[in-house]
C-alpha cells in the first residue's frame, strides 16, 4: 500500500484528518511513505510533531503504535521480553520424563515472548504507522538499538533468529532537540522541522480547533501571539498555547481582545514571570 | 551542465559550507526528487531540505546555497523573454522620472503586502538601477548597495507608515510592520543581486564568498548587529542541551566504590550472603567559580555572552561571582537574579560598562591590581578563576606577578581568548605572556564556548 500518492495528496488528506500541514510538511510526509524511511520530527515543544503521528495515521487508516522514550528506557522496555515467570511455571510443570533439549526448545518460543512497541510495530500484518516520541531522552545505547530496526527494518532475537518486516511502518521519531543525536541516526532518517507557523495558518489552525471563535478575536489573537513570539521570551506560546488561549476567551466571553483583555488571560500563552513582565512592558499593556 | 553536474555541485557546495552530507543522503535526495519530479521549485527545495538537512543551524545556510544553484529564474525571467525582441529598449530606462514612478509602484505593492509583486519587483529593480556595467562580456555585475541606495528605504518606510496609519493602523503598529515590510524587500533585492551575480560569474565562486558560517559556528568578535540577537536568542536553549548532556553524563558515573557497612547490613536479610552490593553514592563536585572579563569595546559581546552561559547553567556550579573591567574592577553578581530577563540583564550589563573604566583605556595590570586590593575574599582554595579577554593591554604594565598570586590561591584557572590564535601576540597583545602564567584557550565561537564550558564542569 502506498501511503500518499503525491505531496498533494497529503495535504488533503492529513486536512480532512484534522492537521493543517504547510508545503514542507505535506513533502516530507508523502516521502516518508514513498521512499519507506523514518521521519524525524524537531521542533519546539508544542507545535505539533506528535499530532503530525496522529494524524497520518488518522487520515491512512492505519494503526498507531507509540514507543514514549524516557531516560533508563532498555531494549526489554523497547523491543521484546521473555515472559521469565511463564517459563519457569512451564519448567516446573514439565513431566520428568521429558528431555531436557525439549523444554529448552519449547520455553523459548512464541509463547513466552513478549513484544514490546518496536517488535510489534515490525511483525503487524495491517499498516501501522509507529511513532517514537521525544527520543532525545533516551540514553545513547538506545539509539544504536534503533539503527537496526530503522534501517533494515529487522530485530534479531538469539533464541529465534531474525524477524523481519512484512510491512514497513510508517516510522515517526520526535525529538524537542534537548540532545543532538547521533550522526548514525540522522543520516538513516528524513529530516523535518516544524515551527511557528505563520498568522494566517495559524489562524486556520485556531479557528478549526475552536470553530465557536469569533473571526475578529481570531485575528487578533494570532497577532497579538506572534508579536509575543518576536519578543525575546523563555519560553514562546506555541500552537498548543494559541488553541488554549482562544478556548479561555471563548469562555470568558471576551469578544475584543484589547490591552486589558490581554493582560488578564496573559497567564494562558505565558509561563515564566519574567516573560510576563516583559510582554507587559513591551505591549504596553498596562 | 547537465542536471546530474548542478545536483553533484550543490552538494559539494553545502559540503564546502561545513555540512556533513554523506554519500546515502545524496542517493536519499536522487530517489526522492526521482518521486517528486523537478516540477515545482518549492516541492524541489523541501525535498532537498528532508533528505539534506539534519540540523535546524544548517538551515538558512542550506537555503542560501539553494538560491544560488537552483534560481527562481534566469536573467529577467520568463516575462521578459515572451517579449518581443525590439519591443524593450536595449538598456533599462534608469531615468530620475523612471525612478519615480517605479517608486510610486514599490510603495504600493508594499502597502498591499503583496510578495509576489515584490518579489518581481525586487528583481527589476536590481535589473533596472543595481547594474554595474563591465568592459568586457563576464565583467559586468550588480549590486544590491547601489539599488537600495537609489530607490532610498528609508523614505520608502516612512511613507509606508504614513500609509497604514491612514489605514487604520496606531503608530507602533505601523511603524514596526513597515520596517519588517521594508526589510524582507530589503532581503528579496540583496537574494536577487546574488541570484544574478552568481549566473554571470558561476555559482560555485559565490557560494564559497556569500555564504556565511552557521550561528553556532560564527566569530563572535566579527558578529553583525542581527547576528548578535540570533546568539542571545541560542544562549538559553544551549544552556538546557547542556544541563541535559551534563546529568545525563553524570547518572553514568554515578555510582562509587563498595559501602561495606551498609553491603553487609542488607546480606543479613539473606542470611548472611551478599546479594545486594550496596555502593556509596558520590558526591557531585560543585565548582564554585569567579569570573573577570574584559568588556572594553569589541571583546565586550564575547564576555556578555560567556556570562550569560555561566549564569544560564548557575545551578550547576556552587557559587558564580562575576565582575567586569577595562581599567578598574566593577562586580556584577547581583544584575544576575535567577529567572530574570535575558534582555534586559544584557542592556544593564552593557549600562555598568563605565563603572569599570576609569580612564577608559584597557590596563589588564591595573584592573589585576584592583581586584586584589577590592575583592581579597574572592578567590580561595574551593574556587575556580576564569578570565575573559583578549589579552590586549594597550603596552601597559602586565602585572604578571599579581596574576601569578591570583593563580596560584585559585583551585584552577583558565584564560578565554575570543581572538583567532594566529593573531595573538600580534601588536599589542601579551597573550602569550599571560598563557605563561594560566593556561589561555582560544575560544572564538558558541561551539567552543560550550564544549570549554562543558569540560571546565
Amino acid at each position: 500500500m502506498a501511503w500518499f500518492s503525491s505531496p498533494s495528496d497529503a495535504t488533503t488528506r492529513l486536512a480532512t484528518a484534522g492537521y493543517l500541514a504547510d508545503a514542507a510538511t505535506a513533502t516530507t510526509s508523502f516521502l516518508a511513505g514513498a521512499l519507506e524511511k523514518p521521519l524525524l520530527v524537531e521542533g519546539p515543544a508544542g507545535v505539533g510533531k506528535t499530532e503530525l503521528a496522529k494524524a497520518v495515521s488518522r487520515a491512512t487508516g492505519a494503526d498507531l503504535v507509540r514507543l514514549q522514550c524516557y531516560e533508563g528506557l532498555d531494549e526489554a522496555r523497547a523491543l521484546y521480553e521473555w515472559n521469565y515467570k511463564k517459563q519457569l511455571l512451564r519448567i516446573q510443570a514439565a513431566t520428568d520424563g521429558q528431555a531436557w533439549e525439549e523444554t529448552h526448545d519449547d520455553i523459548f518460543s512464541e509463547e513466552f515472548l513478549l513484544t514490546r512497541p518496536l517488535l510489534t510495530a515490525i511483525r503487524r500484518d495491517a499498516p501501522t504507522v509507529l511513532l517514537i516520541d521525544e527520543v532525545d531522552k533516551t540514553d545513547v545505547e538506545v539509539e544504536g538499538l534503533l539503527l537496526e530496526v530503522l534501517s533494515d527494518f529487522q530485530v534479531t532475537i538469539p533464541e529465534l533468529g531474525t524477524v523481519a518486516a512484512t510491512r514497513r511502518p510508517f516510522v515517526v521519531l520526535t525529538s524537542n532537540a534537548s540532545r543532538e543525536l547521533s550522526e548514525a541516526v540522522k543520516r538513516r532518517c528524513l529530516y523535518l522541522h516544524l515551527d511557528y507557523p505563520d498568522t494566517e495558518r495559524e489562524k486556520e489552525i485556531v479557528t478549526s480547533q475552536v470553530p465557536d471563535l469569533d473571526d475578529k478575536v481570531a485575528t487578533q489573537l494570532v497577532t497579538a501571539v506572534a508579536r509575543l513570539r518576536d519578543l525575546e521570551l523563555k519560553k514562546a506560546p506555541s500552537i498548543a498555547e494559541s488553541v488554549d488561549w482562544a478556548r479561555t476567551l471563548l469562555a470568558l466571553h471576551i469578544d475584543d481582545l484589547d490591552a486589558k483583555a490581554i493582560d488578564d488571560t496573559l497567564g494562558v500563552v505565558l509561563k515564566h514571570s519574567s516573560d510576563t513582565e516583559r510582554a507587559v512592558r513591551e505591549l504596553k499593556l498596562r | 551542465m547537465t542536471l546530474l553536474d548542478r545536483h553533484i555541485a550543490f552538494l559539494e557546495a553545502l559540503r564546502a559550507a561545513g555540512m556533513p552530507v554523506s554519500l546515502s543522503e545524496d542517493l536519499d535526495a536522487v530517489a526522492a526528487l526521482g518521486l517528486v519530479g523537478w516540477g515545482q521549485r518549492q516541492q524541489v527545495h523541501d525535498t532537498y531540505a528532508a533528505t539534506l538537512v539534519k540540523r535546524q543551524s544548517q538551515r538558512e545556510t542550506f537555503d542560501e546555497l539553494f538560491e544560488i544553484y537552483f534560481p527562481r529564474m534566469v536573467g529577467e525571467g520568463f516575462a521578459a523573454a515572451a517579449e518581443p525582441e525590439g519591443s524593450r529598449p536595449a538598456r533599462p530606462a534608469d531615468g530620475p522620472a523612471d525612478l519615480a514612478a517605479f517608486t510610486e509602484e514599490l510603495a504600493d505593492a508594499l502597502e498591499a503586502d503583496d510578495l509576489e509583486r515584490l518579489r518581481q519587483l525586487a528583481s527589476e529593480a536590481v535589473g533596472r538601477f543595481g547594474s554595474m556595467p563591465g568592459r568586457g562580456p563576464g565583467m559586468s555585475s550588480w549590486s544590491a548597495y547601489t539599488t537600495l541606495r537609489r530607490l532610498s528605504t528609508d523614505e520608502l518606510t516612512l511613507k509606508l507608515i504614513e500609509g497604514l496609519r491612514r489605514g487604520g493602523w496606531t503608530e507602533e503598529q505601523a511603524g514596526r510592520t513597515a520596517a519588517k515590510r521594508v526589510g524582507s524587500y530589503q532581503q528579496m533585492v540583496e537574494a536577487d543581486a546574488r541570484r544574478r551575480i552568481a549566473e554571470e560569474k558561476g555559482p560555485d565562486q559565490i557560494a564559497r564568498i556569500t555564504v556565511r558560517p552557521t550561528i553556532d559556528r560564527l566569530d563572535f568578535l566579527s558578529a553583525r548587529r542581527a547576528d548578535l540577537e540570533a546568539l542571545r536568542r541560542e544562549i538559553y536553549p544551549l544552556a538546557r542541551r547542556l544541563a541535559t548532556r551534563l546529568t545525563q553524563e553524570k547518572h553514568a558515573r554515578r555510582r562509587g566504590p563498595i559501602d561495606m557497612r551498609r553491603t553487609v547490613r542488607a546480606s543479613i536479610s539473606n542470611g548472611g550472603v551478599p546479594l545486594d552490593v550496596r555502593l556509596r553514592p558520590k558526591r557531585p563536585h560543585r565548582t564554585e567559580l569567579v569570573v573577570l572579563c574584559d568588556v572594553s569595546g569589541s571583546v565586550a559581546n564575547f564576555a556578555s555572552f560567556t556570562l550569560m552561559l555561566v549564569f544560564a547553567l548557575r545551578e550547576q556550579f556552587g557559587k558564580v561571582r562575576a565582575f567586569t573591567f577595562v581599567d578598574d574592577v566593577h562586580e556584577v553578581t547581583d544584575y544576575f537574579t535567577p529567572g530574570s530577563d535575558m534582555v534586559d540583564t544584557m542592556t544593564r550589563l552593557a549600562d555598568a560598562t563605565s563603572h569599570a573604566a576609569r580612564f577608559g583605556r584597557t590596563n589588564y595590570g591595573r584592573a589585576f591590581g584592583r581586584f586584589v586590593e577590592e575583592h581579597p575574599d574572592a578567590l580561595g582554595p574551593k574556587s575556580s578563576l576564569l578570565i575573559l579577554g583578549d589579552a590586549r593591554s594597550n603596552y601597559s604594565d602586565l602585572s604578571l606577578p599579581t596574576l601569578r598570586r591570583m593563580a596560584a590561591s585559585a583551585r584552577h584557572a583558565w584564560w578565554l581568548n575570543p581572538e583567532a590564535r594566529r593573531n595573538w601576540d600580534t601588536g599589542d597583545s601579551a597573550a602569550s605572556d599571560y598563557a605563561a602564567v594560566v593556561p589561555m584557550v582560544e575560544c572564538r565561537n558558541l561551539t567552543q564556548l560550550t564544549e570549554f564550558v562543558h569540560d571546565i564542569l
